[in-house]
């Protein structure tokens, strides 16, 4: 209360209390020199109260930290007066003060109202609670901290929605949607039919759930729809197995039928609630009483858990992942230290001490080095002697040719984690460290921003129930191609060490033995096009995410001009490597929508033979000219300056263009592979 | 334990589940006196208090309530 008082009487100028207190009651001893925040926010008017709480977090903020880089931070408060006319002005005014950034201003409209102005002054400004995309996507000055923007059906609508073709559901165009429907809604659909009907429920729903998937409104969205937790009737007992009307059958008909048809239906995930319930247990999941008060099919408890396995699906499907896991040894791969102990008398297999929960915790990381996830070792150890295990004992389920990069010595396992970054190049925040030492573990999340360190249950036997309860490995695509990633990654490891024993890189790279295939995009190279648009973040220009189905619609259009390049060498096939997509802009102009490339092949020359292939691709087709543009991200910064390296021209809208007419082929030690 | 103490008991857990140190309840509080009490918390309060006293309501009783005071009174059922 004495905060928003003090708020209002300080506007139009305006000191903080702070401020007030540092030139009235408390003066300085020295002139420190200050940065100025501005914050745009309606302090009166309409919107004031619900505005009070962004406020309360930028005063809050300020509080908690008041300086950077040594400078003390001033905020400096306008107020918009939940005006629009007021906003214009206000934002106008502070564009001519020395403020250098601007927080705020509260609701999507006056925000993207006030980013007009804000862009024409080059003034740097951070959305607290909007959502709305549309500030961002036009404005490189706006930032937004609050990314999801909600379109919810009203209760029991869910039907009604997916079947108006004029429902707010489609007028709001989300990029996904989650559909939700119940076991109870089932189970009351199947109590109203006679046995005949029962027996084809799950079909009826699964003709449902394609009708809505093939709507041509969603065909470029992605539906994640839940599947159905069981709800065992004992109508039937155990009998109920046999029989094909009775409600057990249809849910796990139902169940089975959604994964078959996420299987061929591209734009469908299946947000698989069901095993969430298998890990928490029905009266977990669900409690009859708040059921019966206020209509809820989840317990509030699980919500938590449900929330996480949607973002789980959302954020892979935007790339978001988990492609490494590093292992330390003693006490986590095996029971016991194999410099004190020596490999024989290793606790693994079912023969000695807790042996058991070693090896079958060894058994799920080679389905995860199956599944293509990069396994690596981190141990303080000797070398050999941490080898040993995977060379010699029979009990040992991962052996060397598992391992893509093997770190066993006696620096910090902070420096050794690095030095694994540097030969895999993906970024810390797809990599997961499991130690069993508490000590290790919080030397490596400290030290390491963004790397996922599980705190593992002391108990080595409850390790893996644990770590399936974490759900870290979420993925939204899945290729044969995969499974050949750790081979690729020790390949590259080999590269690294010959590298060394050339003089110049060029007979390196001559060395090596490089041949590159071209082509369009085909069904079988579709899926690991989506996926490379999935996985790649740092050789990506724009970081436009592909699924299967965005690429199958590129390739059946004319006017597009896709390229997939695979790249092998002496050493091994590193499959699809680079992605180029171009689309016209006028009957010159070719613009690159997406240039990206694999960070395995680096400093191969690989970008020069794409960009030849790409300069080629759009000659043929009559064009003179490509423009290229460039997006930043957080871990894109390694192509900033990728347009000009390639010999690129900056335009005044921030594009780089490329006249045909005067380029030269680009030397490179890359063939074509015919 | 009585409905005072119960009651006491009642509005820690308002407190913590609202994450608000100032809410004061009595007898006749109702979810219009307190603006974080909404339909979403409200089944979160109810879980809360049901876990505090390691009890169950029925769902008669969850949607029986009136205020505060009448749900204390039902604690004070499984609790006497």
């Amino acid at each position: 209360m004495v905060l928003a008082a003090l708020l209002i009487t300080g506007l139009g100028g305006c000191t903080t209390w702070d401020n007030f207190n540092k030139a009235f009651i408390n003066p300085p001893e020295e002139i420190r020199e200050t940065i100025k925040i501005a914050v745009l926010e309606p302090l009166t008017g309409a919107d004031a109260k619900a505005a009070a709480d962004e406020v309360a977090g930028i005063e809050l903020a300020h509080e908690m930290f008041p300086t950077v880089l040594g400078k003390d931070v001033e905020l400096v408060f306008y107020d918009t007066k939940s005006d629009m006319e007021e906003l214009k002005e206000a934002a106008e005014k502070l564009t001519s003060e020395d403020v250098s950034l601007v927080l705020g201003c509260y609701g999507n409209a006056m925000t993207i109202a006030a980013g007009d102005i804000l862009r024409q002054h080059f003034m740097p400004a951070i959305a607290i609670t909007c959502t709305n995309p549309l500030i961002t996507r036009t404005n490189p000055f706006y930032s937004r901290v609050c990314y999801i923007d909600l379109y919810e059906a009203e209760y029991n609508q869910v039907e009604h929605k997916l079947m108006d073709p004029d429902s707010e559901l489609y007028a709001f165009g989300a990029e996904y949607v989650v559909l939700f429907q119940s076991t109870h809604k089932l189970g009351e659909r199947h109590s109203m039919l006679d046995a005949a009907a029962q027996e084809t429920l799950a079909d009826e729903r699964l003709a449902f759930i394609e009708a809505v998937c093939s709507n041509p409104r969603l065909a470029d969205k992605k539906v994640i729809c839940f599947n159905y937790p069981e709800i065992d009737d004992a109508v039937f007992g155990s009998y109920a197995d046999k029989v094909v009307s009775s409600f057990t059958f249809q849910v796990r008909k139902l169940n089975y039928g959604l994964m078959t048809l996420a299987q061929r239906t591209s734009n469908l995930y299946v947000c698989d609630i069901a095993a969430l319930q298998n890990k928490v247990g029905r009266d977990v999941m669900f409690l009859p009483n708040v059921y019966t008060s206020t209509e809820m099919v989840l317990s509030v408890d699980v919500l938590p858990a449900v929330a996480a396995r949607v973002l789980d699906i959302i954020c892979a499907l935007r790339g978001n992942i988990k492609k490494c896991l590093i292992l330390d040894l003693d006490n986590t791969l095996w029971g016991g230290v194999v410099g004190d102990d020596g490999w024989e008398r290793l606790q693994l297999g079912h023969g000695l001490g807790i042996g058991k929960a070693f090896t079958e915790f060894q058994m799920w990381v080679k389905k995860l080095r199956q599944r293509g996830i990069i396994i690596c070792v981190c141990s303080k150890n000797d070398e050999d002697k941490a080898r040993e295990p995977f060379e010699k004992h029979p009990e040992m389920v991962l052996r060397m040719d598992d391992i893509a990069v093997f770190m066993a010595n006696w620096e910090t396992k902070v420096d050794n984690i690095r030095a694994i970054q540097k030969v895999l190049n993906i970024g810390f925040d797809s990599m997961v460290f499991v130690d069993d030492n508490p000590f290790e573990r919080a030397m490596v999340r400290e030290n390491i921003a963004g790397i996922e360190v599980p705190e593992m249950p002391e108990d080595p036997a409850e390790w893996l129930e644990y770590l399936y309860g974490l759900n870290l490995f979420e993925t939204a695509s899945y290729s044969g191609a995969d499974a050949e990633r750790t081979q690729q990654y020790q390949a590259e490891a080999q590269r690294v060490t010959l590298a060394k024993s050339f003089d110049s890189e060029v007979d390196f790279l001559r060395s090596l033995d490089m041949k590159a295939t071209v082509s369009g995009f085909t069904p079988y190279n579709t899926p690991r096009v989506a996926q490379l648009s999935q996985r790649s973040n740092q050789f990506n220009l724009r970081t436009v995410r592909y699924t299967e189905a965005d690429v199958a619609a590129l390739a059946a259009d004319d006017k597009a001009v896709d390229l997939s390049f695979t790249l092998e060498d002496r050493f091994g096939d590193n499959g699809l490597v680079a992605v180029v997509v171009m689309k016209p802009m006028d009957e010159e102009s070719l613009f690159v929508e997406t240039w990206l490339m694999s960070c395995r092949v680096l400093k191969r020359g690989m970008e020069d033979f794409t960009l030849n292939t790409m300069v080629d691709a759009a000659k043929v087709r009559g064009y003179k000219r490509i423009v290229g543009e460039y997006i930043p991200t957080a871990k894109n910064g390694m192509v900033a300056d990728h347009y000009r390296r390639m010999g690129f021209t900056a335009t005044t809208d921030s594009r780089w263009v490329l006249e045909m007419e005067s380029y030269r082929q680009h030397d490179c030690c890359i063939e074509t592979k015919q | 334990m009585d409905n005072k103490e119960i009651l006491h008991k009642v509005e820690e857990v308002f407190r913590d589940v609202l994450d608000n140190e100032e809410i004061t309840l009595a007898e006749n509080t109702t979810a219009n006196d307190i603006e974080e009490w909404d339909s979403l918390t409200h089944v979160e309060l109810v879980r809360a208090v049901e876990k505090a006293f390691g009890i169950r309501f029925t769902s008669a009783e969850i949607l029986s309530w009136k205020n505060v005071g009448e749900m204390v009174a039902s604690v004070a059922r499984y609790k006497a």
